[in-house]
């Protein structure tokens, strides 16, 4: 083995560290035309086979197999540099499935929260969510053909937003976008960790 | 949902690659990246079908749970229980998940992570 010792080209980095950012929403929002929008590989799907476990978290008779059913999460991937790698995961759209949520969120670095202006009502869960998680989010409008447009501050108004949240204007099938509803979900985080530091709040 | 179905198809057919088991030896977060090395998916050809078929994955590219999950069309409990397993026997090499403590650790990573999107 002439390369056992030597760093051979193309060898994985020693540590490769992954985060993830969180793109919730009610169905049919657009999470994944926002994933797929800056994701390098085809947004992907994996499921979850919920058990009885989630059984009582819900209205059963929604469930098509009382006892099992599967919980599907779509996400994509961006591979930064050779020791880091992000990744966006879509909620389930159906709010239901608050366990996939929790486990979702579990290590993320923030969300998105993207809001389609036609059924703002669908947005009200899904903020309700991250209103009582200790998790930075921010609001992104998702601005369809043909869906009323509104102010930023009349949405606000609308669904109540909270003015420490941050709220965006943003297409959801164009990468530069994208990437300003990323890059504004990132800032928030920091924001929202150096407010805490500064206060002296333990976290994490 | 009028179509027959066997109550136990969801649940028990995945499982059975695990050999029933339903937990992981360890958590390992669904973002979390795997990485195989050569040596390691010769020896997964003994370890079974699906894990074989993991280590295969994780070789050229280090891969996340939740894409091993995906690309093998195994639901995430049961990718999870087997990657689990694999770490434990040497098959995969877990990396970790962004640090959740510690201000300058995640400062730093969202600053990375920051750069790495203004640079796409």
């Amino acid at each position: 083995m002439d390369f056992a010792s030597s760093e051979r080209a193309g060898a994985p980095p020693s540590e490769i560290t992954s985060a993830k950012i969180v793109i919730a929403g009610g169905f049919g929002v657009g999470k994944t035309t926002l994933v797929g929008a800056v994701s390098e590989i085809e947004p992907l799907t994996t499921e979850a086979v919920m058990t009885a476990a989630g059984a009582g978290i819900d209205d059963a008779s929604k469930v098509p197999e009382k006892g099992t059913t599967t919980v599907a999460m779509d996400f994509g991937r961006i591979t930064m540099a050779e020791d880091l790698i992000l990744y966006l995961f879509g909620t389930p759209g159906q709010t239901r499935f608050w366990f996939m949520w929790d486990e979702l969120i579990r290590g993320a670095v923030g969300a998105a929260v993207l809001v389609d202006t036609r059924r703002l009502t669908d947005a009200f869960a899904p903020l309700d969510y991250f209103e009582n998680r200790h998790l930075p989010y921010l609001v992104a409008v998702n601005c369809f053909d043909g869906a009323p447009r509104y102010e930023a501050e009349e949405v606000r108004e609308a669904l109540a937003i909270p003015a420490r949240v941050p709220l965006i204007m943003c297409d959801a099938r164009h990468r530069e976008s994208v990437k300003a509803v990323l890059i504004g979900v990132v800032e928030h985080a920091m924001n929202t960790l150096v407010a805490e530091h500064e206060q002296g709040v333990g976290v994490g | 949902m009028t179509q027959p179905h066997d109550p136990r198809g969801n649940l028990v057919r995945p499982y059975a690659v695990t050999r029933g088991r339903t937990e992981p030896i360890r958590d390992i977060p669904i973002e979390a990246v795997l990485v195989a090395s050569s040596a390691a998916v010769q020896e997964a050809r003994f370890a079974g079908h699906d894990k074989y078929r993991i280590a295969v994955l994780c070789e050229p590219k280090a891969q996340s749970l939740a894409e091993l999950a995906a690309l093998t069309r195994l639901p995430l409990g049961v990718a999870r229980v087997l990657v689990a397993d694999m770490v434990a026997d040497g098959l995969l090499t877990l990396h970790s998940a962004a640090p959740r403590k510690g201000f300058t650790e995640r400062m730093d990573l969202l600053g990375r992570v920051l750069s790495g999107l203004r640079k796409l």
